[in-house]
Protein backbone atom coordinates (compact mmCIF):
# COMPACT_ATOMS: atom_id res chain seq x y z
CA UNK A 1 0.00 0.00 0.00
CA UNK A 2 1.03 3.59 -0.56
CA UNK A 3 1.80 6.23 2.06
CA UNK A 4 -1.42 8.02 1.12
CA UNK A 5 -3.54 4.85 1.47
CA UNK A 6 -1.94 3.95 4.80
CA UNK A 7 -2.46 7.50 6.09
CA UNK A 8 -6.15 7.23 5.18
CA UNK A 9 -6.46 3.97 7.11
CA UNK A 10 -4.66 5.44 10.10
CA UNK A 11 -6.92 8.49 10.01
CA UNK A 12 -10.04 6.34 9.81
CA UNK A 13 -8.91 4.22 12.74
CA UNK A 14 -8.82 1.04 10.62
CA UNK A 15 -5.26 0.39 11.76
CA UNK A 16 -2.78 1.77 14.31
CA UNK A 17 0.79 2.88 13.77
CA UNK A 18 1.88 0.08 16.12
CA UNK A 19 0.14 -2.48 13.93
CA UNK A 20 1.71 -1.03 10.79
CA UNK A 21 5.17 -1.08 12.38
CA UNK A 22 4.67 -4.69 13.44
CA UNK A 23 3.51 -5.65 9.94
CA UNK A 24 6.59 -4.00 8.42
CA UNK A 25 8.94 -5.76 10.83
CA UNK A 26 7.20 -9.11 10.19
CA UNK A 27 7.43 -8.59 6.43
CA UNK A 28 11.12 -7.67 6.69
CA UNK A 29 11.82 -10.89 8.62
CA UNK A 30 9.70 -12.98 6.24
CA UNK A 31 11.68 -11.57 3.31
CA UNK A 32 15.10 -12.05 4.91
CA UNK A 33 15.99 -13.80 1.62
CA UNK A 34 16.20 -10.38 -0.06
CA UNK A 35 18.90 -9.20 2.39
CA UNK A 36 17.41 -5.73 2.05
CA UNK A 37 18.10 -4.75 5.65
CA UNK A 38 21.35 -4.39 7.56
CA UNK A 39 19.50 -3.78 10.82
CA UNK A 40 15.95 -3.86 12.16
CA UNK A 41 15.09 -1.98 15.32
CA UNK A 42 11.83 -3.31 16.77
CA UNK A 43 12.21 -1.46 20.05
CA UNK A 44 12.70 1.94 18.44
CA UNK A 45 9.87 1.26 15.97
CA UNK A 46 7.51 0.28 18.77
CA UNK A 47 8.32 3.47 20.73
CA UNK A 48 7.94 5.73 17.68
CA UNK A 49 4.70 4.03 16.66
CA UNK A 50 3.24 4.35 20.15
CA UNK A 51 4.16 8.03 20.17
CA UNK A 52 2.49 8.45 16.76
CA UNK A 53 -0.68 6.72 17.95
CA UNK A 54 -0.73 8.93 21.05
CA UNK A 55 -0.24 12.07 18.96
CA UNK A 56 -3.08 11.06 16.65
CA UNK A 57 -5.32 10.44 19.67
CA UNK A 58 -4.51 14.05 20.66
CA UNK A 59 -5.77 15.26 17.30
CA UNK A 60 -2.53 15.51 15.30
CA UNK A 61 -2.92 14.47 11.68
CA UNK A 62 0.08 14.98 9.40
CA UNK A 63 0.77 13.00 6.20
CA UNK A 64 3.60 10.80 7.52
CA UNK A 65 2.37 10.39 11.10
CA UNK A 66 2.62 6.69 11.99
CA UNK A 67 3.86 5.60 8.54
CA UNK A 68 6.61 2.95 8.75
CA UNK A 69 9.75 3.49 6.67
CA UNK A 70 13.43 2.53 6.40
CA UNK A 71 16.58 4.61 6.15
CA UNK A 72 19.41 3.78 3.80
CA UNK A 73 22.25 2.87 6.16
CA UNK A 74 24.13 6.01 5.12
CA UNK A 75 21.98 8.35 7.25
CA UNK A 76 23.23 8.71 10.80
CA UNK A 77 20.75 7.54 13.42
CA UNK A 78 21.65 8.42 16.99
CA UNK A 79 22.16 5.29 19.04
CA UNK A 80 21.52 2.98 16.06
CA UNK A 81 24.46 1.44 14.22
CA UNK A 82 25.14 3.17 10.90
CA UNK A 83 27.52 1.14 8.75
CA UNK A 84 27.40 2.53 5.19
CA UNK A 85 27.61 -1.21 4.37
CA UNK A 86 31.31 -1.07 5.17
CA UNK A 87 33.49 -3.12 7.42
CA UNK A 88 35.08 0.24 8.27
CA UNK A 89 31.92 1.34 10.10
CA UNK A 90 30.62 -2.10 11.14
CA UNK A 91 30.43 -0.98 14.79
CA UNK A 92 29.82 2.74 14.32
CA UNK A 93 26.99 4.05 16.49
CA UNK A 94 26.52 7.74 15.67
CA UNK A 95 26.16 10.17 18.57
CA UNK A 96 23.86 12.37 16.47
CA UNK A 97 21.05 12.23 13.90
CA UNK A 98 21.30 13.25 10.25
CA UNK A 99 19.11 16.19 9.21
CA UNK A 100 17.01 13.75 7.18
CA UNK A 101 16.64 11.53 10.25
CA UNK A 102 15.50 14.48 12.36
CA UNK A 103 13.03 15.64 9.72
CA UNK A 104 11.29 12.28 9.44
CA UNK A 105 11.22 11.94 13.24
CA UNK A 106 9.53 15.32 13.49
CA UNK A 107 7.08 14.27 10.75
CA UNK A 108 6.09 11.31 12.94
CA UNK A 109 7.24 8.59 10.51
CA UNK A 110 8.24 5.32 12.17
CA UNK A 111 11.74 4.01 11.44
CA UNK A 112 11.79 0.20 11.34
CA UNK A 113 15.35 -0.42 10.10
CA UNK A 114 18.39 0.47 8.05
CA UNK A 115 18.70 -0.78 4.49
CA UNK A 116 21.55 -2.48 2.69
CA UNK A 117 23.51 -0.58 0.04
CA UNK A 118 26.73 -0.58 -1.94
CA UNK A 119 29.61 0.22 0.40
CA UNK A 120 29.88 4.02 0.84
CA UNK A 121 27.27 4.29 -1.96
CA UNK A 122 29.83 3.20 -4.55
CA UNK A 123 28.12 0.83 -6.93
CA UNK A 124 25.20 0.20 -9.24
CA UNK A 125 24.22 -3.34 -8.22
CA UNK A 126 24.33 -3.49 -4.40
CA UNK A 127 26.91 -6.26 -4.76
CA UNK A 128 29.61 -4.07 -3.13
CA UNK A 129 28.22 -4.47 0.39
CA UNK A 130 30.14 -5.85 3.35
CA UNK A 131 26.78 -7.34 4.37
CA UNK A 132 26.20 -9.24 1.14
CA UNK A 133 24.28 -8.61 -2.06
CA UNK A 134 20.56 -7.76 -2.21
CA UNK A 135 18.13 -9.71 -4.42
CA UNK A 136 15.66 -8.03 -6.77
CA UNK A 137 12.10 -8.84 -5.59
CA UNK A 138 11.01 -9.31 -9.23
CA UNK A 139 13.64 -11.99 -9.84
CA UNK A 140 15.84 -13.23 -7.03
CA UNK A 141 18.68 -14.03 -9.44
CA UNK A 142 18.96 -10.38 -10.45
CA UNK A 143 20.40 -7.26 -8.83
CA UNK A 144 18.09 -4.61 -7.35
CA UNK A 145 20.40 -1.87 -8.65
CA UNK A 146 22.44 0.38 -6.44
CA UNK A 147 23.63 1.95 -4.47
CA UNK A 148 20.25 2.30 -2.68
CA UNK A 149 19.44 -1.35 -3.52
CA UNK A 150 18.12 -2.34 -0.09
CA UNK A 151 15.76 0.64 0.02
CA UNK A 152 14.44 -0.15 -3.47
CA UNK A 153 13.97 -3.86 -2.70
CA UNK A 154 12.23 -3.11 0.62
CA UNK A 155 9.71 -0.81 -1.07
CA UNK A 156 9.19 -3.06 -4.10
CA UNK A 157 8.57 -6.08 -1.84
CA UNK A 158 5.95 -4.12 0.10
CA UNK A 159 7.89 -4.20 3.38
CA UNK A 160 7.74 -0.42 3.80
CA UNK A 161 5.80 2.14 1.73
CA UNK A 162 8.85 4.39 1.40
CA UNK A 163 12.55 4.47 2.17
CA UNK A 164 15.26 7.09 2.03
CA UNK A 165 18.10 6.90 -0.45
CA UNK A 166 21.02 8.90 -1.74
CA UNK A 167 21.95 9.59 -5.33
CA UNK A 168 25.50 10.54 -6.37
CA UNK A 169 25.41 9.18 -9.93
CA UNK A 170 22.02 7.47 -10.13
CA UNK A 171 21.83 5.61 -6.82
CA UNK A 172 18.14 6.40 -6.23
CA UNK A 173 16.89 6.39 -9.83
CA UNK A 174 18.64 3.26 -11.11
CA UNK A 175 17.47 0.92 -8.30
CA UNK A 176 13.98 2.48 -8.51
CA UNK A 177 13.95 1.59 -12.23
CA UNK A 178 15.25 -1.95 -11.64
CA UNK A 179 12.69 -2.60 -8.87
CA UNK A 180 9.64 -1.03 -10.55
CA UNK A 181 9.11 1.81 -8.09
CA UNK A 182 9.33 5.62 -8.09
CA UNK A 183 12.57 7.29 -7.03
CA UNK A 184 13.16 11.02 -6.66
CA UNK A 185 16.57 12.69 -6.65
CA UNK A 186 15.99 16.31 -5.67
CA UNK A 187 18.05 19.31 -6.79
CA UNK A 188 21.52 19.41 -5.23
CA UNK A 189 21.20 21.37 -1.98
CA UNK A 190 17.42 20.92 -1.59
CA UNK A 191 17.89 18.27 1.14
CA UNK A 192 20.62 18.80 3.76
CA UNK A 193 23.63 16.48 3.67
CA UNK A 194 24.23 16.91 7.41
CA UNK A 195 24.74 13.45 8.91
CA UNK A 196 24.64 11.76 5.50
CA UNK A 197 27.93 9.91 5.19
CA UNK A 198 29.93 11.58 2.41
CA UNK A 199 30.98 9.95 -0.86
CA UNK A 200 31.38 12.80 -3.41
CA UNK A 201 30.27 16.03 -1.79
CA UNK A 202 29.50 18.09 -4.91
CA UNK A 203 27.26 15.28 -6.24
CA UNK A 204 25.71 13.58 -3.16
CA UNK A 205 21.98 14.13 -2.77
CA UNK A 206 19.44 12.68 -0.34
CA UNK A 207 16.03 11.65 -1.64
CA UNK A 208 13.23 9.13 -1.54
CA UNK A 209 12.08 5.81 -2.99
CA UNK A 210 8.34 5.06 -2.87
CA UNK A 211 5.56 3.53 -4.93
CA UNK A 212 4.14 6.73 -6.35
CA UNK A 213 5.08 10.30 -7.23
CA UNK A 214 2.35 11.44 -4.83
CA UNK A 215 4.10 9.63 -1.97
CA UNK A 216 7.44 11.12 -3.03
CA UNK A 217 5.83 14.57 -2.84
CA UNK A 218 4.73 13.96 0.75
CA UNK A 219 8.16 12.70 1.81
CA UNK A 220 10.08 15.46 0.00
CA UNK A 221 7.84 17.99 1.76
CA UNK A 222 9.16 16.62 5.05
CA UNK A 223 12.83 16.48 3.94
CA UNK A 224 13.33 19.70 1.99
CA UNK A 225 14.48 22.96 3.50
CA UNK A 226 17.47 24.97 4.57
CA UNK A 227 19.85 23.61 7.19
CA UNK A 228 22.68 25.89 8.36
CA UNK A 229 24.78 22.82 9.27
CA UNK A 230 25.26 22.03 5.55
CA UNK A 231 27.08 24.93 3.85
CA UNK A 232 25.63 23.85 0.48
CA UNK A 233 22.03 23.68 1.70
CA UNK A 234 19.85 25.88 -0.51
CA UNK A 235 18.44 29.02 1.08
CA UNK A 236 15.28 29.19 -0.89
CA UNK A 237 11.62 28.60 -0.03
CA UNK A 238 10.26 25.08 -0.39
CA UNK A 239 7.42 24.70 -2.89
CA UNK A 240 4.14 23.02 -1.92
CA UNK A 241 4.84 19.76 -3.76
CA UNK A 242 1.56 18.13 -2.79
CA UNK A 243 -0.62 21.06 -3.87
CA UNK A 244 1.28 21.22 -7.18
CA UNK A 245 0.39 17.61 -8.07
CA UNK A 246 -3.02 18.51 -9.42
CA UNK A 247 -2.24 21.83 -11.03
CA UNK A 248 -3.20 22.15 -14.70
CA UNK A 249 -0.26 21.52 -16.99
CA UNK A 250 -1.58 21.61 -20.55
CA UNK A 251 1.19 22.40 -23.00
CA UNK A 252 4.01 21.05 -20.87
CA UNK A 253 6.97 20.62 -23.23
CA UNK A 254 8.91 17.42 -22.70
CA UNK A 255 12.27 17.17 -24.43
CA UNK A 256 13.09 13.69 -25.66
CA UNK A 257 16.86 13.45 -25.43
CA UNK A 258 18.05 11.44 -28.43
CA UNK A 259 21.36 10.62 -26.73
CA UNK A 260 19.47 8.65 -24.06
CA UNK A 261 18.20 6.24 -26.72
CA UNK A 262 21.63 5.56 -28.18
CA UNK A 263 23.61 2.37 -28.71
CA UNK A 264 23.40 -0.04 -25.82
CA UNK A 265 19.80 0.80 -25.00
CA UNK A 266 17.65 -2.33 -25.03
CA UNK A 267 14.92 -2.17 -27.71
CA UNK A 268 12.23 -3.25 -25.25
CA UNK A 269 13.29 -0.54 -22.81
CA UNK A 270 13.21 2.12 -25.54
CA UNK A 271 9.78 0.95 -26.73
CA UNK A 272 8.35 1.02 -23.19
CA UNK A 273 9.68 4.52 -22.58
CA UNK A 274 8.30 5.78 -25.89
CA UNK A 275 4.91 4.30 -24.98
CA UNK A 276 4.98 6.11 -21.62
CA UNK A 277 5.86 9.35 -23.39
CA UNK A 278 2.94 8.88 -25.77
CA UNK A 279 0.68 8.48 -22.72
CA UNK A 280 1.97 11.84 -21.47
CA UNK A 281 1.37 13.31 -24.93
CA UNK A 282 -2.24 12.13 -24.80
CA UNK A 283 -2.54 14.03 -21.53
CA UNK A 284 -1.60 17.25 -23.29
CA UNK A 285 2.18 17.26 -23.10
CA UNK A 286 4.13 18.26 -26.19
CA UNK A 287 7.11 16.06 -27.11
CA UNK A 288 10.11 17.92 -28.48
CA UNK A 289 13.32 16.41 -29.83
CA UNK A 290 16.33 17.72 -27.89
CA UNK A 291 20.04 17.00 -27.95
CA UNK A 292 22.51 16.88 -25.07
CA UNK A 293 25.71 16.92 -27.09
CA UNK A 294 28.13 16.09 -24.32
CA UNK A 295 26.02 13.35 -22.74
CA UNK A 296 28.48 10.67 -23.85
CA UNK A 297 31.29 12.35 -21.88
CA UNK A 298 29.36 12.20 -18.61
CA UNK A 299 30.65 8.79 -17.48
CA UNK A 300 34.28 9.78 -17.99
CA UNK A 301 33.82 13.12 -16.20
CA UNK A 302 31.95 11.43 -13.38
CA UNK A 303 34.60 8.74 -12.87
CA UNK A 304 37.21 11.46 -12.42
CA UNK A 305 35.24 13.85 -10.21
CA UNK A 306 33.48 11.35 -7.95
CA UNK A 307 36.60 9.31 -7.10
CA UNK A 308 38.61 12.53 -6.60
CA UNK A 309 36.09 13.76 -4.05
CA UNK A 310 35.83 10.28 -2.53
CA UNK A 311 39.57 9.96 -2.04
CA UNK A 312 39.51 13.21 -0.10
CA UNK A 313 36.34 12.43 1.90
CA UNK A 314 37.40 8.93 2.84
CA UNK A 315 40.79 10.09 4.12
CA UNK A 316 38.99 10.67 7.43
CA UNK A 317 38.89 6.91 8.09
CA UNK A 318 42.25 6.54 9.79
CA UNK A 319 41.65 3.96 12.52
CA UNK A 320 42.25 6.62 15.17
CA UNK A 321 39.07 8.52 15.94
CA UNK A 322 36.35 6.03 14.97
CA UNK A 323 35.81 3.10 12.66
CA UNK A 324 37.83 -0.05 12.09
CA UNK A 325 41.30 -0.33 13.55
CA UNK A 326 43.75 -3.12 12.65
CA UNK A 327 45.10 -5.40 15.38
CA UNK A 328 48.56 -4.77 16.89
CA UNK A 329 49.75 -1.81 14.83
CA UNK A 330 53.52 -1.50 14.88
CA UNK A 331 53.64 2.18 13.89
CA UNK A 332 51.27 5.03 13.10
CA UNK A 333 51.82 4.41 9.37
CA UNK A 334 51.04 0.72 9.84
CA UNK A 335 47.93 1.66 11.81
CA UNK A 336 46.64 3.91 8.98
CA UNK A 337 47.45 1.68 6.04
CA UNK A 338 46.31 -1.65 7.48
CA UNK A 339 43.14 -0.24 9.09
CA UNK A 340 42.14 1.26 5.75
CA UNK A 341 43.07 -1.81 3.68
CA UNK A 342 41.09 -4.08 6.03
CA UNK A 343 38.16 -1.69 6.43
CA UNK A 344 37.47 -0.80 2.79
CA UNK A 345 36.17 -3.24 0.17
CA UNK A 346 37.62 -3.67 -3.32
CA UNK A 347 35.50 -1.09 -5.17
CA UNK A 348 36.02 1.56 -2.49
CA UNK A 349 39.79 0.98 -2.72
CA UNK A 350 39.64 1.22 -6.52
CA UNK A 351 37.85 4.56 -6.32
CA UNK A 352 40.18 5.93 -3.66
CA UNK A 353 43.17 4.98 -5.83
CA UNK A 354 41.57 6.42 -8.97
CA UNK A 355 40.85 9.63 -7.11
CA UNK A 356 44.37 9.76 -5.73
CA UNK A 357 45.70 9.30 -9.25
CA UNK A 358 43.65 12.07 -10.90
CA UNK A 359 44.57 14.48 -8.11
CA UNK A 360 48.26 13.58 -7.93
CA UNK A 361 51.07 15.91 -9.00
CA UNK A 362 51.32 16.14 -12.78
CA UNK A 363 47.85 14.71 -13.48
CA UNK A 364 45.56 17.23 -11.80
CA UNK A 365 45.21 19.49 -14.86
CA UNK A 366 44.90 16.65 -17.35
CA UNK A 367 42.19 14.82 -15.43
CA UNK A 368 40.53 16.65 -12.56
CA UNK A 369 40.54 20.15 -13.99
CA UNK A 370 39.62 18.90 -17.46
CA UNK A 371 36.75 16.85 -16.02
CA UNK A 372 35.45 20.00 -14.36
CA UNK A 373 35.53 21.83 -17.69
CA UNK A 374 33.59 18.95 -19.29
CA UNK A 375 31.21 19.14 -16.33
CA UNK A 376 30.49 22.77 -17.27
CA UNK A 377 29.76 21.70 -20.87
CA UNK A 378 27.32 19.06 -19.63
CA UNK A 379 25.56 21.57 -17.34
CA UNK A 380 25.42 24.09 -20.22
CA UNK A 381 23.78 21.49 -22.48
CA UNK A 382 20.97 21.07 -19.95
CA UNK A 383 20.61 24.84 -19.54
CA UNK A 384 20.30 25.26 -23.32
CA UNK A 385 17.73 22.45 -23.54
CA UNK A 386 15.68 23.93 -20.70
CA UNK A 387 15.38 27.17 -22.65
CA UNK A 388 13.22 25.15 -25.07
CA UNK A 389 11.49 22.55 -22.89
CA UNK A 390 10.09 22.17 -19.36
CA UNK A 391 11.34 18.62 -18.69
CA UNK A 392 13.71 16.16 -20.37
CA UNK A 393 12.87 12.47 -20.71
CA UNK A 394 14.56 9.18 -21.51
CA UNK A 395 15.08 5.67 -20.13
CA UNK A 396 16.57 5.69 -16.61
CA UNK A 397 18.78 2.73 -17.50
CA UNK A 398 19.79 1.19 -20.83
CA UNK A 399 18.63 -2.29 -19.77
CA UNK A 400 16.41 -3.89 -17.12
CA UNK A 401 18.03 -5.44 -14.02
CA UNK A 402 21.01 -7.63 -14.87
CA UNK A 403 21.93 -10.90 -13.16
CA UNK A 404 23.75 -11.08 -9.84
CA UNK A 405 27.41 -11.70 -10.64
CA UNK A 406 26.97 -10.81 -14.32
CA UNK A 407 29.08 -7.64 -14.08
CA UNK A 408 30.64 -7.90 -10.64
CA UNK A 409 34.06 -8.85 -12.00
CA UNK A 410 34.12 -5.92 -14.40
CA UNK A 411 34.03 -2.42 -12.86
CA UNK A 412 33.74 -0.74 -16.27
CA UNK A 413 30.65 -2.73 -17.28
CA UNK A 414 29.03 -1.60 -14.03
CA UNK A 415 30.03 2.03 -14.57
CA UNK A 416 28.29 1.91 -17.96
CA UNK A 417 24.99 1.09 -16.20
CA UNK A 418 24.97 4.74 -15.02
CA UNK A 419 25.16 6.18 -18.53
CA UNK A 420 21.79 7.97 -18.39
CA UNK A 421 21.90 9.12 -14.79
CA UNK A 422 25.33 10.59 -13.94
CA UNK A 423 25.00 13.78 -16.02
CA UNK A 424 22.08 14.87 -13.84
CA UNK A 425 24.33 14.81 -10.76
CA UNK A 426 27.12 16.65 -12.54
CA UNK A 427 24.61 19.42 -13.30
CA UNK A 428 22.95 19.22 -9.86
CA UNK A 429 19.44 18.84 -11.33
CA UNK A 430 16.35 17.09 -9.94
CA UNK A 431 15.15 13.91 -11.65
CA UNK A 432 12.64 11.15 -11.05
CA UNK A 433 12.47 7.56 -12.24
CA UNK A 434 9.05 6.01 -12.53
CA UNK A 435 7.74 2.65 -13.68
CA UNK A 436 7.05 2.59 -17.42
CA UNK A 437 6.30 -1.01 -18.26
CA UNK A 438 8.11 -4.33 -18.41
CA UNK A 439 10.57 -6.24 -20.55
CA UNK A 440 10.43 -10.02 -20.03
CA UNK A 441 8.74 -9.49 -16.67
CA UNK A 442 11.35 -7.00 -15.47
CA UNK A 443 10.47 -3.36 -14.71
CA UNK A 444 11.54 -0.48 -16.96
CA UNK A 445 12.11 3.05 -15.65
CA UNK A 446 11.25 6.36 -17.32
CA UNK A 447 13.49 9.20 -16.22
CA UNK A 448 12.19 12.75 -16.16
CA UNK A 449 14.75 15.53 -15.52
CA UNK A 450 13.87 19.08 -14.52
CA UNK A 451 15.65 22.41 -14.19
CA UNK A 452 17.05 23.21 -10.73
CA UNK A 453 14.35 23.37 -8.04
CA UNK A 454 11.57 22.23 -10.43
CA UNK A 455 10.66 19.27 -8.20
CA UNK A 456 7.00 20.36 -8.15
CA UNK A 457 6.83 20.24 -11.96
CA UNK A 458 8.57 16.86 -12.09
CA UNK A 459 6.29 15.34 -9.47
CA UNK A 460 3.18 16.74 -11.15
CA UNK A 461 4.13 15.23 -14.52
CA UNK A 462 4.96 11.89 -12.90
CA UNK A 463 1.70 11.96 -10.93
CA UNK A 464 -0.27 12.68 -14.10
CA UNK A 465 1.30 9.69 -15.82
CA UNK A 466 0.51 7.51 -12.81
CA UNK A 467 -3.14 8.55 -12.96
CA UNK A 468 -3.53 7.19 -16.48
CA UNK A 469 -1.20 4.17 -16.26
CA UNK A 470 -0.97 1.33 -13.76
CA UNK A 471 2.66 0.21 -14.00
CA UNK A 472 3.39 1.64 -10.55
CA UNK A 473 0.62 -0.50 -9.05
CA UNK A 474 2.20 -3.78 -10.23
CA UNK A 475 3.95 -5.75 -7.54
CA UNK A 476 6.35 -8.68 -7.80
CA UNK A 477 3.65 -10.96 -6.42
CA UNK A 478 1.33 -10.16 -9.34
CA UNK A 479 3.48 -10.28 -12.43
CA UNK A 480 2.18 -8.92 -15.72
CA UNK B 1 50.08 7.42 -19.16
CA UNK B 2 51.04 3.92 -18.15
CA UNK B 3 50.02 2.78 -14.74
CA UNK B 4 52.79 0.39 -13.77
CA UNK B 5 53.27 -1.42 -10.49
CA UNK B 6 55.64 1.20 -9.10
CA UNK B 7 53.13 3.91 -9.84
CA UNK B 8 50.39 1.87 -8.14
CA UNK B 9 52.60 1.40 -5.07
CA UNK B 10 53.13 5.15 -4.98
CA UNK B 11 49.38 5.82 -5.21
CA UNK B 12 48.71 3.27 -2.46
CA UNK B 13 51.24 5.04 -0.28
CA UNK B 14 49.56 8.42 -0.93
CA UNK B 15 46.16 6.88 -0.18
CA UNK B 16 47.48 5.11 2.95
CA UNK B 17 46.33 1.70 1.77
CA UNK B 18 48.41 -1.39 2.58
CA UNK B 19 48.10 -3.47 -0.59
CA UNK B 20 49.22 -7.09 -0.33
CA UNK B 21 51.47 -8.16 -3.28
CA UNK B 22 48.90 -10.57 -4.81
CA UNK B 23 46.37 -7.73 -5.14
CA UNK B 24 48.70 -5.51 -7.14
CA UNK B 25 48.35 -7.15 -10.54
CA UNK B 26 44.52 -7.30 -10.64
CA UNK B 27 44.27 -3.75 -9.28
CA UNK B 28 46.76 -2.50 -11.83
CA UNK B 29 44.66 -4.12 -14.55
CA UNK B 30 41.42 -2.51 -13.30
CA UNK B 31 42.95 0.92 -12.76
CA UNK B 32 44.57 0.89 -16.19
CA UNK B 33 41.14 0.24 -17.72
CA UNK B 34 39.58 3.02 -15.64
CA UNK B 35 42.32 5.41 -16.77
CA UNK B 36 41.63 4.43 -20.38
CA UNK B 37 37.93 5.18 -19.81
CA UNK B 38 38.57 8.64 -18.37
CA UNK B 39 41.25 9.36 -20.97
CA UNK B 40 38.35 9.95 -23.38
CA UNK B 41 38.16 13.40 -21.76
CA UNK B 42 41.39 14.37 -23.50
CA UNK B 43 39.51 14.46 -26.81
CA UNK B 44 36.85 16.93 -25.66
CA UNK B 45 37.29 20.51 -26.78
CA UNK B 46 37.21 22.52 -23.55
CA UNK B 47 39.20 25.50 -24.80
CA UNK B 48 38.05 28.55 -22.85
CA UNK B 49 35.50 26.62 -20.78
CA UNK B 50 35.82 27.53 -17.10
CA UNK B 51 35.90 24.56 -14.71
CA UNK B 52 32.71 23.80 -12.77
CA UNK B 53 33.55 22.64 -9.26
CA UNK B 54 30.04 22.78 -7.94
CA UNK B 55 26.63 22.48 -9.59
CA UNK B 56 25.00 25.51 -8.04
CA UNK B 57 26.39 29.01 -7.84
CA UNK B 58 26.38 29.22 -4.08
CA UNK B 59 28.12 31.96 -2.19
CA UNK B 60 30.09 31.00 0.86
CA UNK B 61 27.58 31.31 3.68
CA UNK B 62 28.81 33.14 6.77
CA UNK B 63 27.46 32.96 10.28
CA UNK B 64 28.18 34.73 13.54
CA UNK B 65 31.43 33.64 15.15
CA UNK B 66 29.78 31.91 18.08
CA UNK B 67 30.03 28.43 19.57
CA UNK B 68 26.84 26.67 18.46
CA UNK B 69 27.67 23.05 19.22
CA UNK B 70 27.48 21.56 22.67
CA UNK B 71 30.55 19.99 24.29
CA UNK B 72 30.44 16.44 22.96
CA UNK B 73 33.90 15.41 23.95
CA UNK B 74 32.77 12.32 25.84
CA UNK B 75 30.41 11.17 23.03
CA UNK B 76 33.11 11.50 20.40
CA UNK B 77 35.89 10.00 22.51
CA UNK B 78 33.66 7.00 23.16
CA UNK B 79 33.83 6.17 19.42
CA UNK B 80 37.62 5.86 19.43
CA UNK B 81 39.14 2.37 19.10
CA UNK B 82 41.70 3.34 21.78
CA UNK B 83 41.37 6.32 24.08
CA UNK B 84 42.61 7.36 27.52
CA UNK B 85 41.89 10.44 29.58
CA UNK B 86 40.17 12.15 26.68
CA UNK B 87 43.07 11.55 24.23
CA UNK B 88 43.30 9.27 21.20
CA UNK B 89 45.90 6.54 21.59
CA UNK B 90 48.18 5.62 18.67
CA UNK B 91 51.45 3.68 18.44
CA UNK B 92 54.46 5.59 19.67
CA UNK B 93 55.67 8.12 17.05
CA UNK B 94 58.87 9.30 18.80
CA UNK B 95 61.25 6.97 20.58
Amino acid sequence: MTVVELARRLRGGAVSARELAQQALDAARRRADLNAFIALDAERAEAAASAADAARAQGRDTPLLGIPFAHKDIFCTRGLRTTCASRMLADFVPPYDAHVTERLDVAGAVLVGKTNMDEFAMGSSNENSAFGAVANPWDGTRVPGGSSGGSAAAVAAGIVPFATGTDTGGSIRQPAAFCGITGLKPTYGRVSRYGMIAYASSLDCGGVLARTAEDCAHVLAALAGHDPRDATSAQRPVDDYVAALDQPWAGLRIGVAREYFGAGVDHGVAAAVHAALRALEQQGARLVDVSLRNAHHAIAAYYVIAPAEASSNLSRYDGVRYGHRCANPTSLEDLYTRSRAEGFGAEVQRRILTGTYVLSAGYYDAYYLRAQRVRRRIADDFAAAFAEVDLIAGPTTPTPAFRLGEKSGDPLALYAADVNTVAVNLAGLPAISLPAGFVDGLPVGLQLIGPAFAEARLLAAAHRLQQVTDWHTRTPGARP
Amino acid sequence: MSLDTDRLRHLARLARLALPEPQLAPLQHDLARIVTLVDALQAVDVEGVPPLAHPLALGLPLRDDRVTDADRHADLAALAPAEAGGYYLVPKVLE
